[in-house]
């Protein structure tokens, strides 16, 4: 991925330091811890924090598809590593502070060993509670043919590698889950047929909009909550104590998918976009009613059957995701309904 | 047959296929089977395991789409 624009002090050290070999680099991971320890214990909303959030995305991306002209020896720089911990623990505890309040008052039955049955009926139930606003509804009868393009934008920084995060959990599922897991994620990457991959499917929408579909073309465009929500992906994907999240993130993914993408199609439709652009919501209106059934019972729910311990962490990657959701649907609708952009003022134009 | 397959009665090693009932939901059918028209003619099918409508409601019968859940879809009578 093309390094990105600078955000603040802390991606500019951050770049500065990668741009060296991880060898001669020291001095300036030293600074940079110092920068990121001061400037966590100053901001209030870290998952509104662009530069933070910036940065976070890019430590993980090492683990992706790496940053170009940054050598891959990076990847497991213990003292960088140091750094994205340090940044993890408090975008961890705000996540989980917005989780809780995503969760309302719902509250679990008490002193019971969850069936796959009953966990599954949970997170059905947690899924239908979901009331912020309608960026679906929205799409469907009123975006733009700019505002589509912008909603491919925030979508891209995860669509072009969509799966990616969850495939992490593989590993450390045995059993049931982990074939459930396995199931759902070789439909995602297309039953072995690359073209049907649902990031190639995503990229052909991408380029039939006049966008550019390589990866992380328009990272500089996106704020720090469109970041945010990939980077709870990572989290959780490639920290193997919160294998429980990631089953729970994935779960309320799918299960809040299936309406939403016909409602998607349809707004493109309405722009005379034809069946190959809108193929890939298409797709996942068929998909994820599949997959929705498998992530909530075989995969969250034969987790919990195996590991009961984890089920508040399923719970907690399935509120996470509810929570950050609604930020970036407020932040949509407001801009939109404002008439504004609801891209970075420094992005390069959508059109 | 081994002496799991004698004491349950089912060959589950060579079962072609299994269909899961899904509570207020579709039927996930997996394994070997093909979907065909009442005249034998096969319906497109995408992928390997899939979920068929049993609410009636689904826009892309045979297949499930997730409207069940909007029209409270129930296949258990109501409790009492």
């Amino acid at each position: 991925m093309k390094i990105p624009e600078t955000r603040g002090s802390i991606s500019s050290a951050l770049f500065a330091a990668l741009a060296k070999d991880p060898e001669t680099a020291g001095a300036e991971l030293d600074g940079l811890y110092q920068l990121a320890a001061g400037h966590l214990a100053g901001t209030g909303d870290i998952i509104g924090d662009e530069d933070i959030q910036l940065s976070l995305f890019c430590l993980y991306e090492l683990h992706y598809s790496g940053l170009d002209g940054v050598s891959d020896g990076w990847e497991w720089e213990p003292d960088l590593i140091r750094v994205r911990r340090l940044i993890e623990e408090p975008f961890e505890a705000a996540l989980r502070a917005a989780a809780r309040q995503a969760a309302g008052n719902f509250e679990l039955p008490a002193g019971v060993a969850m069936t796959s049955d009953a966990v599954a009926d949970v997170l059905f139930g947690l899924a239908a509670t979901e009331t912020g606003p309608s960026v679906s509804r929205y799409v469907a009868k009123k975006a733009s043919v700019d505002q589509l393009k912008e909603f491919l934008i925030h979508k891209s920084v995860y669509q072009l590698k969509e799966a990616d995060p969850h495939t992490w959990a593989i590993p450390r599922l045995t059993g049931r889950a982990k074939a459930a897991l396995v199931e759902i994620q070789a439909d995602e990457y297309g039953g072995g047929r690359p073209e049907r991959m649902h990031s190639a499917l995503f990229a052909r929408t991408m380029r039939g909009l006049g966008l550019d579909d390589s990866y992380g073309a328009y990272l500089d465009a996106v704020p720090a909550v469109s970041l945010a929500s990939v980077n709870l992906m990572s989290l959780c994907g490639l920290n193997r104590r919160l294998r429980g999240a990631i089953a729970g993130h994935l779960a309320i993914y799918e299960m809040t998918s299936s309406q939403p993408n016909r409602f998607y199609g349809n707004g493109f439709r309405r722009h005379g976009f034809a069946a190959d652009i809108t193929h890939y919501f298409d797709e996942h209106v068929e998909a994820d009613a599949v997959h929705e059934q498998i992530a909530g019972r075989d995969l969250a729910g034969g987790l919990v059957e195996a590991e009961p311990s984890l089920l508040a962490d399923v719970l907690f990657g399935a509120t996470a995701v509810m929570a950050i959701d609604s930020r970036l649907s407020a932040h949509l609708m407001s801009s939109w309904e404002a008439g504004e952009t609801s891209l970075r003022a420094a992005a390069p134009a959508a059109a | 047959m081994n002496s799991e397959q004698q004491r349950t009665g089912v060959d589950q090693e060579s079962a072609a296929g299994s269909i899961v009932v899904c509570p207020d939901g579709p039927l996930i059918v997996r394994g070997e089977f093909e979907i065909v028209t009442p005249s034998g003619d096969a319906v497109p099918r995408e992928r390997q395991t899939v979920a068929l409508c049993r609410c009636g409601a689904s826009a892309i019968k045979p297949y499930c789409d997730g409207t069940h859940k909007m029209i409270k879809f129930r296949t258990e009578p109501p409790a009492g």
